[in-house]
């Protein structure tokens, strides 16, 4: 069996693990032991490619194999990875690791919602591995109906109006692709739903793609939320339990970024040359637009859904450049990302966890009562506003130096187009600093306002144990961003040549 | 003889009746009764049209006994139905069920 | 190999810092402060072997040679990379000096400052943060490493300036000064893309290339030459671009509104980082990119001279209205960096065979001096305020006054300081600042003549400051309590080294610049690395030195009575002015008004209102609409069977209809 199944046979396992469990002890011992399994076999991967790539294996992906499970539509269940989903993968798991113990102590049904946790990574996981069109598309709806239920049932606040909206948007992105995706096929010669394999062919009328790609590329963008198709972001997170906003914004909000450039950009590449420069007004808009809106939220986690909405507006800009270093660049972005957002949602419902409010005119103070939570709120704020050290000041580092020196394409309307789209980009830096320092100030320092505030607790160890873990890869990633900016940007450079603009 | 129009003419009648009964009517026995008429009605073709088309063969006869079979069983569940919704609902007007309205 | 230990320059702060901020909350006060002392005092130790190694290795035809030790690819970025590495050449080796010196005295210092305040251990913590982004700083290799510790800088600075995190001012002090650092850290960003871009590097290896005019080396034909084949602007405006950064940092006007404001964070920060260090970067980032400015960008130099000259005067009109002494040093600080802007951009080209003539070398050499000069002397006033303000408990002059009785070695350590920088001969800041002078004179009479114009302002406010601390009515009520003593031994010891810093460059560098001697300070740091000899032009010397003189006698005259006539009816007679320069001229509510008015009110709330509304708003009417459509189909499923049959009837009855009529 290929080692890539495990990623979709474990969290199988775990569901059944669940199913039987009998107490809240034996599901969280599912849990711990199913995501460290998860995580051991990333690190595992991770370390195995790179010692693939070192032995001097150049195949485009690795670990590749196909099995047909729906023989007259050429379906079939083929797996492999590039250096792009081997970090996606592991960022998946990392952020499925945490998200456990950030749930820990969540009430009532924790057998129900572990269930529709797992099964949402597995559709995650499964969408990385595979290099299948529709099982790719089959596993990103896997990850995606869970969603409803956990927000519906386990949220907080306009619950139900979220889970509706988020489901009802993202269904309505599904619609589109499934369209762009039988578009492909059909007009690939209908003979292989393989990625690789159609991008290999080539053969796709430029008119055609033309088509077909925007239906594609804003199929997904609705998950990378691309402007203005956002609008779920905000309600969504705002609804969502901790451990659901970490995933959702941590990892399946990059599912949108990873298929634009998977299957939008791979497999219509002329298309994605003539039309970038129309989907980079768009995401240059998500990008300052996002943060402007952020600076005037007054709830916690609004403000971090629209600073996402930026950020991850950064991931699609980045990738429409097609320039290898600005992709390399989009790629750590997404890592940055996911784990940055991770922490802040993680420690959002921590602090909404006590004081049960999450305005920012109502908390105070909060640096002296619970100290820990402070603490890890200010690196967080630090490291999102791009903090040398952090992982975020290497990837804004690395697309903006991509995006300056991307070659104009023939469809620019311009041929400084994409610099000057870079030199508004870069005004979002100072935008961060000003909403990400508004709420550092307002919430943790000054005086304890609520006296009732005083008797609240600092975080619990398996909080902490959360926390801890995530501020830890930040840094690592910050640190030495070398390690994964290798596995990266050959993978980029790959699909770039593929698309003809290296 | 009667001549056979007058079988028709019959039978159109008492499928109006049948058909402005059921529209009109509330009470679902008064609107069951009218959908007897109606079947009646069909009756009554089949066997005219037999007697006219096909003389001496018997295929219509017997159809309008099938069908006399098939609106006594059909009377009789749907007066059992009649019965439950009754009890029910304490009223037999068709109005008063409106529990699977859209 | 002697550098092979410089690494430890950047590591051991680093490692203290770590030490320090996971595990000091464990820790004793004093175990905490011990931790982060040491590991300073090695990296001084270290810093001065390097500078002793450095300044002593042999010169290669006459010229310090640029060292790099370490250099590593952190990051590959396409044909681009982003290395890390050391780079020692005379002004990072100089920094080296100031920047350890200083902060190893501040280390001490807050021994006694900072004596029993909750958070010692943070407060070391980021010290030492500071100090190794400062040091980083000062050793990059490349811009792009220099901007990384720009970043770092400017967040140590926002930590500490927060440190009194419970107090509103301090939060918005903090706040105000990292959200204007980064505002023009952005256009150093895009500067830094347009230079990475068009000469395909990132690198200082331009440093000691050019100035040598030795059009010959790769990296001015393979680099340099491609940018200025893409457009002879395109290298100004990328220097330009990270000269705004510089201003940032540097606090030039209109930029400079944060670093008032920063005076709320503990004294000892303001001295280490508000004016010796970190707002110095400014300066050492034009001197290190000076090579450029001077080859490529001679013209566009006028606008660090202006920016220069309009900062330094005004600073210098606010300082001498302000009552919170460490505001007065804080914009006397604004005005004297805008001495070293001015000084680096009055060097103007011209090569004297393979060397710059001596114009060029000038302006360069006295900048940096100033900076080196400026650095030891307004740490020690910073300190000495901070002694005053350990003993009175307030920032405010009014309370002050008198305190010559009680703390005799913060009053001569404080005035060797006033003296040095109103440029008094044999104190250090005479030597630098005459030098700046005469630079200016030599680029221009009108610049030269308000710089002295500004050298004088400075003198007056000085020993306003001096006057008004020391000297006048002692103000018994504030001092009801308890009399206020001399600080102790931690805290005098670094105002006494400083000032012996002081009056020993002092001493040396005046008779030598009289005399013509080497070994001044020219002989280490110069722009073309070469040994260059300091000659005062003994004309210029003395007409600054009278006038600086008259400035102090000026102030004596006004300030030092116990009551002040003069001083007083100046205020009433002109209100206004002195209102308008208290109020520092309405920057503050100038950017007060753009920001929230405008960026707020008019663009983010917009935005924000228009997301929720207006985007938000289609797709909540896509689905109100797709509702409505369900609501009005759904009386058509009445459950009513009579009607059923009336339209089962009308329908067969027109499809008869339709059927017989086809």
């Amino acid at each position: 069996m290929n080692i890539l199944s495990l990623f979709v046979l474990i969290p199988a396992l775990m569901l059944l693990g669940l199913w039987v469990a009998r107490n809240v002890n034996q599901v969280r011992g599912v849990m711990v032991t199913g995501s460290s399994l998860l995580l051991v076999l990333s690190i595992w991967l991770c370390y195995f490619f790179v010692s693939e790539r070192s032995a001097g294996n150049t195949d485009e992906m690795l670990l590749v194999a196909s099995t047909p499970w729906f023989e007259p539509l050429n379906i079939a269940y083929s797996v492999g990875v590039d250096g792009i989903s081997v970090v996606m993968l592991l960022l998946s798991s990392i952020i499925v690791f945490t998200g456990t113990f950030a749930s820990w102590q969540l009430k009532p049904m924790t057998k129900e919602y572990f269930l529709w946790f797992t099964l949402l990574s597995t559709g995650v996981y499964g969408f990385f591995i595979c290099t299948d069109m529709f099982t790719m598309f089959m596993f990103y709806e896997v990850a995606l109906i869970p969603m409803y239920l956990l927000i519906g049932v386990w949220g907080s606040g306009r619950k139900e109006y979220s889970a509706m909206k988020l489901t009802l948007m993202l269904m309505g992105g599904s619609a589109l692709l499934i369209l762009g995706i039988l578009g492909i096929y059909y007009f690939s010669g209908h003979t292989t739903m393989n990625v690789n394999e159609i991008a290999a062919m080539h053969n796709i009328d430029p008119d055609i793609q033309n088509v077909f790609f925007p239906f594609i590329f804003i199929g997904f963008g609705v998950l990378g939320a691309l402007f203005p198709f956002h609008t779920w972001s905000p309600d969504g997170h705002a609804s969502a339990p901790t451990a659901v906003s970490m995933l959702h914004a941590g990892v399946l909000m990059k599912l949108g970024g990873y298929g634009c450039f998977r299957i939008a950009m791979y497999l219509l590449p002329d298309a994605a040359q003539d039309l970038s420069w129309i989907f980079l007004i768009l995401t240059t808009i998500s990008v300052v637009y996002g943060a402007l809106s952020a600076c005037v939220q007054t709830d916690l986690k609004y403000i971090n859904a629209y600073s996402s909405v930026s950020h991850c507006g950064l991931v699609l800009f980045a990738l429409l450049m097609m320039s290898q270093t600005a992709v390399t660049g989009a790629i750590l972005q997404m890592l940055s990302h996911g784990l940055m957002t991770a922490l802040f949602f993680a420690l959002i419902g921590m602090i909404y966890g006590r004081t049960h409010t999450r305005d920012i005119r109502e908390l105070a103070g909060l640096m002296k009562i619970m100290p820990f939570l402070a603490v890890g709120y200010v690196i967080a704020g630090l490291a999102n506003l791009g903090l040398p050290g952090f992982s975020g000041f290497i990837a804004e580092m690395t697309i903006f130096v991509g995006s300056f020196g991307a070659k104009p394409l023939a469809g620019d309307p311009d041929t400084s187009f994409r610099m000057v789209a870079t030199i508004i980009a870069c005004m979002s830096i100072v935008v961060t600093a000003v909403y990400i320092l508004r709420v550092v100030g307002k919430i943790l320092y000054g005086e304890v306002e609520n006296k009732h505030y005083l008797e609240l607790t600092d975080a619990t160890w398996d909080e902490r144990f959360a926390v801890v873990c995530l501020i830890f890869c930040v840094a690592g990633l910050g640190v030495c961003p070398f390690l994964f900016s290798d596995m990266i940007s050959p993978a980029a450079g790959n699909i770039l040549r593929s698309i003809g603009v290296m | 003889m009667v001549p056979v129009e007058c079988y028709f003419v019959l039978s159109a009648l008492l499928f109006f009746i049948g058909v402005f009964g059921f529209v009109t009517r509330r009470n679902l026995i008064a609107m069951l009764i009218s959908i007897e008429l109606v079947l009646n009605a069909v009756d009554i073709n089949f066997a005219a049209f037999n007697r006219l088309l096909f003389p001496g063969e018997f295929e219509g006869f017997f159809m309008t006994l099938f069908s006399i079979g098939v609106s006594a069983a059909e009377s009789a569940v749907a007066i059992a139905i009649i019965i439950n919704v009754y009890r029910n609902f304490k009223s037999d007007s068709v109005e008063s069920i409106t529990n699977m309205k859209g | 190999m002697i550098y092979e230990l410089s690494y430890l320059i950047l590591l051991l702060p680093l490692l203290s810092f770590l030490v320090l901020g996971l595990a000091g909350m464990k820790m004793q006060h004093k175990t905490a402060g011990l931790i982060g002392t040491c590991s300073l005092s090695l990296v001084t130790l270290l810093s001065y072997w390097t500078a002793f190694a450095y300044f002593t290795a042999d010169r290669v035809n006459g010229i310090y040679q640029t060292i790099v030790p370490y250099n590593f690819t952190w990051l590959p970025l396409g044909n681009l990379h982003f290395d890390m590495g050391i780079l020692l050449d005379p002004i990072s080796v100089m920094m080296l000096v100031v920047i350890s010196t200083v902060s190893l005295m501040v280390h001490i210092y807050s021994f006694g400052y900072m004596h029993g305040e909750k958070g010692f251990q943070r407060y070391y913590a980021f010290l030492s943060l500071f100090t190794m982004s400062m040091l980083g700083l000062v050793l990059a290799t490349n811009i792009f490493q220099m901007y990384m510790f720009w970043e770092l800088v400017g967040v140590s600075s926002y930590l500490l300036i927060g440190f009194y995190y419970p107090l509103k001012p301090a939060i918005a002090a903090s706040k105000k000064a990292f959200i204007v650092t980064r505002f023009a850290d952005m256009f150093f960003l895009v500067g830094i893309l347009t230079f990475g871009y068009f000469t395909d590097s990132f690198s200082f290896s331009f440093a000691g290339d050019i100035v040598m005019g030795q059009g010959t080396t790769p990296f001015i034909e393979g680099n340099i030459a491609k940018a200025v084949a893409a457009g002879g602007f395109i290298i100004p405006t990328a220097l330009v671009l990270m000269f705004i950064g510089g201003a940032g940092k540097s606090a030039m006007f209109p930029l400079h509104i944060w670093l008032p404001d920063a005076m709320e964070g503990p004294t000892p920060v303001s001295a280490l980082i508000h004016a010796a260090t970190m707002v110095v970067a400014g300066v050492f980032q034009i001197a290190r990119m000076f090579p450029l400015w001077i080859e490529y960008a001679p013209q566009a130099m006028s606008i660090v001279v202006w920016v220069g000259v309009i900062t330094a005067f005004y600073a210098a009109a606010v300082a001498c209205a302000q009552s919170d002494i460490k505001r007065v040093l804080a914009f006397s600080t604004i005005s004297q960096i805008a001495f070293m802007m001015v000084a680096l951009g009055v060097s103007l080209p011209g090569h004297h065979g393979a060397v710059l003539d001596n114009h060029a070398q000038l302006g360069y050499m006295a900048g940096m001096f100033h900076l080196f000069t400026h650095a030891m002397f307004k740490a020690c006033l910073f300190l000495g305020a901070g002694c005053i303000i350990h003993a009175v408990h307030s920032n405010e002059m009014a309370l002050m006054g008198g305190l010559r009785k009680y703390m005799p070695i913060t009053h001569i350590t404080f005035l060797i300081s006033c003296l040095a920088i109103a440029g008094i001969p044999f104190f250090s800041g005479f030597s630098s600042k005459d030098e700046i002078i005469t630079a200016c004179m030599e680029y221009s009479p009108v610049v030269g003549w308000i710089m002295t114009g500004i050298a004088a302002m400075t003198a007056f406010y000085m020993f306003r400051l001096y006057y008004g601390i020391f000297w006048g009515t002692e103000n018994k009520e504030a001092h009801a309590h308890h009399t206020p003593h001399e600080a102790p031994l931690t805290m005098t010891l670094p105002l006494i080294v400083l000032c012996v810093i002081t009056v020993g460059v002092g001493v040396y560098t005046t008779i030598a610049g009289f005399a013509g001697w080497g070994g001044s300070f020219g002989s280490f740091v110069s722009a073309a690395g070469t040994d260059y000899t300091i000659h005062f032009n003994t004309q210029i010397a003395a007409t600054s030195t009278v006038i600086a003189i008259l400035s102090i006698c000026l102030a004596t005259y006004i300030y030092k009575g116990e009551s002040q006539p003069i001083a007083d009816r100046l205020y009433k007679t002109f209100p206004k002015l002195h209102r308008a320069a208290y109020k520092r001229f309405y920057q503050d509510e100038i950017w007060q008004y753009v920001t929230h008015r405008i960026i707020f009110r008019c663009v983010s709330t917009p935005i924000a209102w228009f997301d929720r509304h207006v985007v938000d708003g289609t797709f909540n009417f896509l689905a109100w609409g797709a509702n409505e459509g369900g609501e009005s189909l759904r009386s058509w499923q009445s459950g009513d069977v009579r009607k059923y049959a009336v339209w089962f009837l009308t329908g067969t009855v027109a499809l008869t209809l339709i059927l017989l009529c086809i």
